[in-house]
């Protein structure tokens, strides 16, 4: 049925959604799908709170860069008024949140992996991201995507 | 159509009946039918491009008053 790889580089709240949605419609197509989170991405797979992070700096760094229920649109967020307006627009429309597409991409078998080199510059530990499949490096990614059908960068 | 199973995934956008459909196929055996309720524009040519990729038969749509029903054989 084939292979999709995906590297989620922004945190964007519509960014991911765009990552999320292909991986569980891929997933959901037989598929065999892996999503390397990195930088920004890894906001996505946080889990919600504040106070995380390695030590001081890696705390500071994550008060700001925060994951989870928090990430806001690419454009237009404006100190969280446009995080807060998308949302409320997805709710009523009845588009999934990423937190719910996140639980349907693994119960149709999505992996997750997350880059090791970003989460030591972005001070992010193993136990700040929801559990994942396996934390990585370059050479994991370049042999799943040497054999996928679908790569993409987002 | 006569179909074993009922889906409804109307009020849904995607990926959400492919998610649903994707799903229910795997709780059943080859050789049923799938009855899937959806009224999203997106479904119309999501679920015969879903069934072309997964290898499972698409039988038709007919449509109703607010929504299309599509029928698909699993293989």
């Amino acid at each position: 049925m084939g292979k999709a790889s995906i590297i989620v580089f922004s945190g964007d709240l519509d960014k991911a959604m765009a990552a999320l949605t292909v991986a569980t419609g891929a997933a959901a197509s037989g598929m065999d799908v892996t999503l390397f989170s990195t930088f920004w991405g890894l906001n996505v797979i946080k889990k919600g709170g504040a106070w995380k992070g390695e030590g001081f700096m890696g705390k500071m760094f994550n008060v700001m860069a925060r994951g989870g229920d928090a990430i806001g649109p690419s454009r237009l967020n404006m100190l969280g008024m446009g995080r807060w307006l998308m949302k409320r627009m997805m709710k009523k429309k009845n588009v999934r949140l990423p937190r719910e597409m996140i639980k349907d991409a693994k119960e149709l078998g999505v992996t997750f992996l997350a880059c090791e080199m970003s989460m030591r510059v972005m001070g992010v530990r193993k136990e700040d991201l929801i559990p994942v499949d396996d934390v990585v490096g370059v050479a994991t990614y370049v042999q799943e995507a040497s054999k996928a059908d679908i790569t993409l960068f987002i | 159509m006569e179909s074993d199973v009922k889906l409804d995934s109307r009020g849904m956008v995607c990926p959400q009946p492919i998610v649903e459909l994707a799903k229910q196929r795997r709780k059943m055996d080859s050789g049923k039918i799938i009855e899937l309720w959806a009224d999203d524009e997106g479904a119309k040519r999501d679920v015969p491009a879903w069934c072309e990729q997964t290898g499972n038969e698409f039988l038709g749509s007919e449509p109703d008053d607010t929504f299309v029903r599509y029928f698909a054989r699993t293989v």
